[in-house]
């Protein structure tokens, strides 16, 4: 049992966390895994993707090889098609379809989600509507892991108890806002 | 002991700690900030140990050379170039030797995600003739890193562990074991620590001695992998470090995988390394960085009868970082079937300065002062404001050093450059500027520094700083700079026409005046009220 995951995503938009809770899920659930991951210049406001491997038995490579990752999970849409060579023919796509305008040539969305789509498998989901539902449009990143969590190799309670652990100290409205950010993105997902 | 999930950085510095660390040293730079970044926060859990973010690497490398020279454990972190600033006190512990055990981090970049080169600190560690070690996977780091210590007290010799990015800024979990306590202080010293020639010698011949037992220390390492295949004697493969990783993820499928050796420690293994090249006839290298161990493999001459390959003779790129479908490809297998790509021209999205920047206000005050001039003459420095070279500033005309921007400026003046600006953040002022300002205002050099004092070492996530608020200031002044020449500027939308004439005005004046544009890091300010 193996999984490999492209998590992508601008700087700043919550990708470590989501490789945080990823992480300590496998920790839980028993798994090996191995998540490399980007720091210092391209943080900032740059593209970013850590390569998240998840597997019952020994992981080699920090990075995963083209064609090697299950999914790609993207908190952008443009940054999810970056690394589309690096999901194997039958991947999934789980992205927003937010886009995230920090530069001046950013393509029309619409062609964005038109060649997301053309992936055999996709989960587009409506991360920005659905973390203001949730109470804080910071949660897009949590919005996006509940929307592939059906689809991951861990337990939902090993991913559900890491984002306690993990938001219990900022306070009340802002774990119960992250949790539901989980819930709407599953049952967006779903739906999808 | 449970397992704990850590950084490649963070397993290097918990494997310290748990080796009996008593102090810790480093300056922030990418990717080796998390290994300092690490022990700063367990110091101040549990007290056991000092670790400080020092001015620089060489001051950062003597504080805990100091520290092992009194008998205790100690370590030093940075980035591969950060051992250039710290390379004279690094040469020449390697003649004084170590006390207490000294494990010397260094992490480098291949494909230099955040630097300038992607130098190889293997070459330091041969340079300097001592004992290095080169991790694959986060348990290593940790197991290394405690054992580094011994061995460092065993020779008497500072031990180096090179780090690369990828591992790093790796995650997974790491199984520990339990702590040994601190040396005990020793007092006293003997002669082996003053370098006067008559030691220096002494201490150099003893040095070269280490030499072969080095090499058996790393024959026998338990780190270093010989397999053989027997059926199979065409074809073998050398990796070193985290290119292993890549070269097990490639034929992890395979019954009987090629004979391979896996180094891991430095100076190479000279045995291991003969028994694999005895058996095969072509030999491939794969090590991220420099082709370390296959120049050395084939020497000026090669190796008759055999043949050898990697970056100097293909099939692996000369530069970058390695990655496992080069590594695969280098192994002559076919690439995974994988989906194409979109086919969409793909906006690339660089890095750029964070909305609020204070720099950003720098830089459109600089750029329209500097309106109409033409030439190449703003020299600048390393850290965040780096990003003032990108559209739409495109305000900045070097980046070589920490420091350089003040030197090379008045280089540049001393020779007939007008205007000749430099602009510095206020760490990479106190790490490199004092000094290249104090010469520059002995001189009273035509030329105009500006310091953008965020409060904060920001690109590598915001360690403390040295030189910032009025101290700056007083620094600055201390220097020798005219205190009229002095200016401070808030950086800020509204403040623009006024901070554009400051600049403009002190630009004008032909002698050495000082800009300090005082703001603070926006993404520091966003930590405190968060």
């Amino acid at each position: 049992m193996k999984q490999d995951i492209i998590l992508a995503g601008v700087g700043g938009q919550g990708i470590l966390s989501i490789a945080y809770v990823i992480d300590h899920a496998a920790l839980a659930d028993g798994l090996f895994f191995k998540q490399a991951e980007v720091h210092g210049m391209a943080q900032r406001g740059g593209a970013v993707q850590s390569h998240m491997r998840l597997s019952d038995g020994t992981i080699w490579s920090d990075l995963i090889p083209k064609g090697g990752a299950d999914m790609v999970l993207s908190v952008e849409p443009l940054e999810a098609l970056r690394y589309l060579d690096y999901l194997r023919p039958d991947g999934i796509v789980v992205t927003s379809s937010t886009p995230f305008r920090n530069i001046p040539d950013y393509p029309e969305v619409d062609k964005v989600l038109e060649a997301i789509r053309k992936a055999p498998r996709s989960v587009i989901v409506d991360s920005e509507n659905l973390a203001k539902e949730a109470g804080t449009v910071k949660a897009q990143n949590i919005v996006l892991l509940g929307a592939a969590s059906s689809f991951l190799i861990l337990k939902e309670a090993s991913l559900v108890g890491t984002i306690e652990a993990l938001f219990r100290g900022r306070g009340t409205p802002v774990l119960e806002a992250n949790l539901k950010a989980f819930a709407l993105g599953q049952k967006a997902a779903l739906g999808s | 002991m449970p397992r704990q999930i850590l950084l490649g950085d963070e397993a290097v510095a918990l494997g310290a700690v748990h080796a009996g660390l008593s102090a810790a040293y480093s300056y922030p730079g990418t990717p080796a900030s998390e290994v300092l970044e690490y022990l700063v926060r367990q110091a101040g859990e549990t007290k056991a140990f000092t670790a400080v973010w020092s001015v620089n690497e060489k001051t950062a490398y003597e504080e805990a050379l100091g520290a092992s020279f009194a008998g205790k454990r100690s370590l030093v972190s940075f980035k591969h170039v950060g051992l250039n600033v710290a390379a004279d006190p690094f040469m020449n512990s390697a003649i004084t030797g170590a006390n207490g055990g000294f494990l010397v981090v260094s992490a480098d970049d291949p494909g230099m995600h955040s630097s300038q080169n992607e130098q190889d600190s293997r070459y330091y560690v041969q340079f300097a003739q001592i004992p290095g070690y080169e991790p694959s996977d986060h348990q290593e780091a940790y197991d290394m890193a405690r054992e580094a210590f011994d061995v460092s007290e065993r020779f008497g010799l500072p031990v180096l562990m090179r780090l690369v990015t990828r591992l790093s800024h790796s995650r997974s979990a790491v199984e520990t074991r339990d702590a040994r306590a601190p040396n005990e202080l020793k007092k006293g010293a003997g002669q082996d620590w003053i370098l006067l020639p008559v030691n220096a010698r002494r201490r150099f011949g003893r040095l070269l001695d280490l030499q072969a037992e080095m090499t058996r220390f790393s024959e026998e390492s338990r780190f270093n992998l010989l397999q053989l295949n027997d059926k199979d004697r065409s074809f073998g493969v050398i990796a070193s470090g985290i290119a292993y990783n890549y070269f097990r993820e490639a034929v992890a499928a395979d019954s009987a995988p090629p004979s391979f050796l896996k180094v891991s420690t430095y100076p190479l293994p000279e045995r291991l390394i003969r028994e694999l090249v005895g058996h095969v006839g072509t030999i491939l290298v794969l090590e991220d960085g420099y082709p370390f161990i296959e120049r050395q493999l084939k020497g000026l001459f090669g190796i008759a009868g055999k043949t050898v390959l990697g970056k100097m003779s293909g099939p692996l790129p000369a530069s970058g970082e390695l990655t496992p479908d080069i590594v695969r490809r280098a192994l002559g297998r076919e690439p995974l079937a994988s989906l194409p790509a979109s086919g969409l021209p793909l906006a690339g999205r660089p890095p750029q300065l964070c909305a609020g920047c204070p720099h950003a206000d720098s830089f459109k005050a600089l750029n329209k002062a500097l309106e109409g001039v033409t030439g190449s003459n703003v020299f600048s420095d390393i850290g965040c404001y780096t990003l003032g070279a990108l559209p739409p500033y495109n305000a900045i005309h070097s980046c070589v050093c920490m420091g350089a921007s003040i030197s090379m400026a008045r280089g540049a003046s001393d020779v007939g450059l007008y205007p000749a600006v430099s602009v510095i953040g206020d760490s990479t002022f106190a790490h490199s500027g004092l000094t290249p300002l104090l010469s520059a205002a002995k001189a009273n050099t035509d030329m105009t520094v500006i310091i953008l004092d965020n409060a904060t070492t920001a690109m590598t996530g915001g360690q403390p700083t040295y030189g910032s608020g009025p101290g700056l200031l007083r620094l600055v002044e201390g220097l020798g700079v005219a205190k009229e020449h002095i200016r401070t500027i808030e950086p800020l939308p509204k403040h623009h026409d006024k901070n554009v004439q400051i600049i403009k005005d002190e630009i004008a004046h032909r002698g050495l005046s000082v800009v300090v544009a005082v703001r603070e890091c926006v993404q520091e300010q966003r930590k405190k009220r968060s």
